[in-house]
């Protein structure tokens, strides 16, 4: 006897009224595309529920898949019977002997096909006496138990979990449009993608290259993230622009003072302008409010100035402990702290002006002309598509 | 040449040696150094560290490469014990673990902790109740061994995981440096915090090991240094000799999946063969033991001179554990079972591999025979 099924139940979603039928649909969708690797696995509904059917496959790899599934409240492994007595006794007592930590249990009958001859109360206790009779030191608790039982007596079969995991909730990937992240390689923009991406954004990514003052490792690094986070997601087009002639000409013509501002004003023209070609209405940031001196409410403003796109900034608000905790949980946080050179530390200013004022800045950028190198760094731009899967480097393939 | 002797060391795979000399050649750089070659070679590490995880079914951040067996279950031991002595000082592990676990027993025995050598049975099983009584509110540490090196017996690791799972204040560590790729061992939410893997007993290369460290499980290191390895295991990586055991796991494993029937029957005909022999007492229970050991004892002759006999002709077994040759007296794993000194003192250990044939043991039964009747016939 083994686990067969997994079971899940997604939460929000239930609420969302008319557009409900799209959201399963995503979500569906999603968790085929997640368990594609494993030949057998097949994706069914019924009645407000989602099942998938392991056909023989391990369960642990796919729980592990789906548990970074948005728009998933919980799952539990689940064990599928005909509906016999006998039969739903026996997998009761697998699926509690399963559970982690099980010294005191209840079970929970749902009888939902009303022609199944015994009547819930009583399956109950047919079960409980079952389980108690044939394991060790594991009592019923029926107010406090660490394991609950469920047994669902459907019309095709019953249903037996004994655990239930919570899985990471939001909203399916795809169900909330496209947005476009500027992804640098800290450890703020991939938590800040994660979290736009929890509400169902489906996200592309921008990073801005600066060779050789920037390294192809930290370029290694922002695909790295990217990877991370497409494993919460669908693959990841990451847009690779080359920055160095723009960067050195805003350093070298525009005022010290002033240079950070305007660099970052031309990564949002740059951006705006990959949104239009790529039919994405809205970029995603790591900023946050007061964190360095570049993030404050006047360099916001003055920033913002160059594009009417809406910007999601996830983590405005937050606190800097915060958006670390979350980069651990979802496993940025290592790769963002490697230690490479980014286009936003190989130039700093030595006093970045920390309330920059958008006459001045429009006056500075109005005495050189730098469209041709905007748009020469648009022309340069590099499209990588990231995807979860295990890309084994094929110059290496044969020594591993 | 004929060789038996596996669980002390086994021959490179010449695929695995292969990787070591490219590596070596063409990946030297220091995968710290921040130029574009030490990029490569680190990315070459993390592809490798990636593969470990994926064959061994972990999360590549819980495997930590080591230099070894030895390594492996020192950093374990003693790691464990230096970052929680606060939490207590009793460490629970048995009387028929590698000197690399009871040694280091021993030595943090001087440092005041307090440690419970579980006995076993004739067959030389740990019990479980005996791990479960053991278990104290001071009790930080449980080590028992997967394989046994010496008679080949498969402990009960996986329900000792079991119970460890219900005592979350302290940690289980398992030495499989003899059952991995024979016998097969899962990890992921087994209960196990910590697994000691060697590279040289699966065709890799001596100084190579990997470590399984669980995400719950802080260790103190053994050596400190430029933070390598989760600042868990400083010091230079060893890339050449990292990728080469990878590459040994995978084909080992590749091997467990298909072909680990074939060791199962030559261990039959062995054990089968050796019962025919008259004062030939077999020691590797017939159930419950891995594959590839076969432990016999002939009282009443001197186990080194078969050895010399049968090396003459370029048959090479062993006595006990290599590791543990160097010490006179008789076999303590033999000893721990409960067997009289006539036994413990005349064991020899034949350990097979994937390379072996059965053409192989059938010479080396009739040798063995041969070498048994001589030394008889020389004492009449």
């Amino acid at each position: 006897m083994e686990f067969d099924h997994i079971l899940i139940r997604y939460g929000e979603m239930a609420l969302k009224g008319k557009n409900i039928k799209q959201f399963i649909n995503q979500l569906q969708h999603n968790v085929q595309q997640k368990t594609k690797e494993f030949p057998n696995v097949k994706v069914k509904r019924t009645q407000g529920r989602m099942f998938v059917l392991l056909n023989g496959h391990e369960p642990e790899p796919i729980m592990e898949k789906c548990k970074r599934i948005f728009g998933i409240q919980s799952l539990s492994l689940a064990i599928k019977v005909d509906n016999e007595v006998e039969k739903i006794k026996e997998a009761a007592l697998y699926a509690l002997t399963q559970a982690d930590n099980a010294k005191k249990f209840k079970v929970t009958v749902k009888r939902i096909n009303k022609d199944f001859d015994v009547r819930s109360q009583e399956m109950n206790q047919i079960l409980g006496g079952h389980l108690l009779t044939n394991t060790e030191g594991i009592t019923v608790d029926v107010h406090h138990p660490d394991v609950e039982v469920k047994v669902e007596i459907r019309k095709e079969a019953t249903y037996i979990t004994s655990s239930v995991v919570p899985g990471l909730g939001g909203l399916p990937v795809g169900t909330s449009g496209k947005s476009l992240l500027l992804l640098s390689g800290g450890i703020d923009s991939p938590v800040a993608g994660y979290l736009a991406m929890k509400r169902g954004v489906q996200i592309e990514a921008i990073h801005f290259h600066s060779p050789p003052y920037t390294s192809e490792r930290a370029k290694q690094k922002v695909l790295d993230l990217a990877k991370q986070l497409a494993k919460f997601g669908k693959s990841i087009q990451v847009h690779i622009v080359p920055f160095t002639k723009l960067q050195q000409e805003i350093f070298r013509e525009m005022p010290d003072a002033y240079a950070m501002t305007i660099m970052r004003r031309m990564m949002f023209r740059i951006s705006e302008k990959v949104c239009e070609n790529e039919s994405i209405l809205s970029l995603t940031t790591g900023e946050n409010l007061g964190q360095v001196a570049s993030q404050t409410m006047e360099s916001m403003h003055t920033i913002n100035e160059v594009t009417n796109y809406p910007i999601i900034r996830p983590l405005v608000t937050m606190d800097k402990q915060e958006v670390i905790e979350i980069s651990h949980q979802i496993g940025t946080y290592e790769t963002s702290i490697l230690p490479f050179e980014d286009c936003c530390t190989i130039f700093v200013p030595k006093s970045p002006k920390t309330k920059p004022r958008r006459d001045k800045v429009k006056y500075y950028e109005s005495t050189y002309d730098f469209s041709q190198s905007i748009q020469e760094a648009i022309d340069g731009i590099e499209t990588i598509k990231i995807t979860d899967k295990k890309a084994v480097d094929e110059s290496f393939s044969n020594l591993l | 040449m004929i060789y038996l002797d596996n669980s002390a060391t086994t021959k490179p795979d010449p695929s695995v040696l292969e990787s070591f000399n490219q590596v070596s050649n063409q990946f030297f750089a220091n995968p710290s150094s921040i130029h574009q070659f030490g990029g490569t070679a680190e990315k070459l590490l993390v592809t490798a560290k990636n593969q470990a995880a994926d064959l061994l079914k972990v999360d590549k951040d819980e495997i930590i490469f080591t230099s070894g067996g030895t390594e492996g279950n020192n950093l374990a031991v003693k790691g464990i014990a230096l970052e929680h002595q606060n939490r207590g000082k009793h460490i629970i592990t048995s009387e028929i673990e590698h000197p690399s676990i009871y040694e280091a027993c021993k030595s943090l025995e001087k440092l005041g902790f307090e440690i419970t050598y579980l006995p076993v049975n004739e067959i030389g099983v740990v019990s479980v109740n005996d791990v479960k009584n053991a278990i104290r509110e001071d009790t930080i540490l449980i080590s028992i061994m997967h394989v046994n090196n010496e008679i080949g017996t498969i402990q009960p690791v996986e329900e000792i995981a079991a119970i460890a799972k219900n005592h979350p204040k302290l940690f289980f560590h398992v030495d499989d440096v003899q059952g991995l790729g024979k016998v097969s061992l899962e990890l992921m939410n087994s209960g196990i915090d910590l697994c000691t893997y060697s590279g040289h007993k699966i065709h890799g290369l001596k100084g190579t090991g990997m470590l399984y460290v669980n995400n719950r499980t802080k260790l103190f290191p053994l050596f400190h240094g430029g933070s390598q390895e989760s600042s868990l295991r400083s010091g230079t990586e060893n890339l050449a000799g990292i990728v080469s055991m990878v590459k040994a796991l995978r084909l080992i494993k590749e091997k467990e999946k298909n072909n680990v029937q074939k060791i199962y029957e030559m261990q039959h005909y062995l054990m089968d063969e050796l019962d025919k022999f008259d004062g030939v007492i077999i020691n590797t229970p017939k159930k419950g033991a891995a594959p590839h050991i076969v432990n016999i004892s002939v009282p009443g002759i001197k186990p080194e001179v078969i050895i010399h006999m049968l090396g003459e002709q370029n048959i090479f077994i062993s006595t006990k554990s290599a590791c543990s040759s160097k010490l006179k007296d008789e076999s303590k794993v033999l000893a721990a079972c409960g067997f009289e000194k006539g036994r413990t003192t005349s064991a020899l250990r034949i350990s097979l591999s994937y390379e072996n044939s059965q053409e192989e043991l059938q010479t080396f039964i009739v040798s063995l025979k041969k070498a048994i009747n001589e030394f008889k016939k020389a004492l009449e």
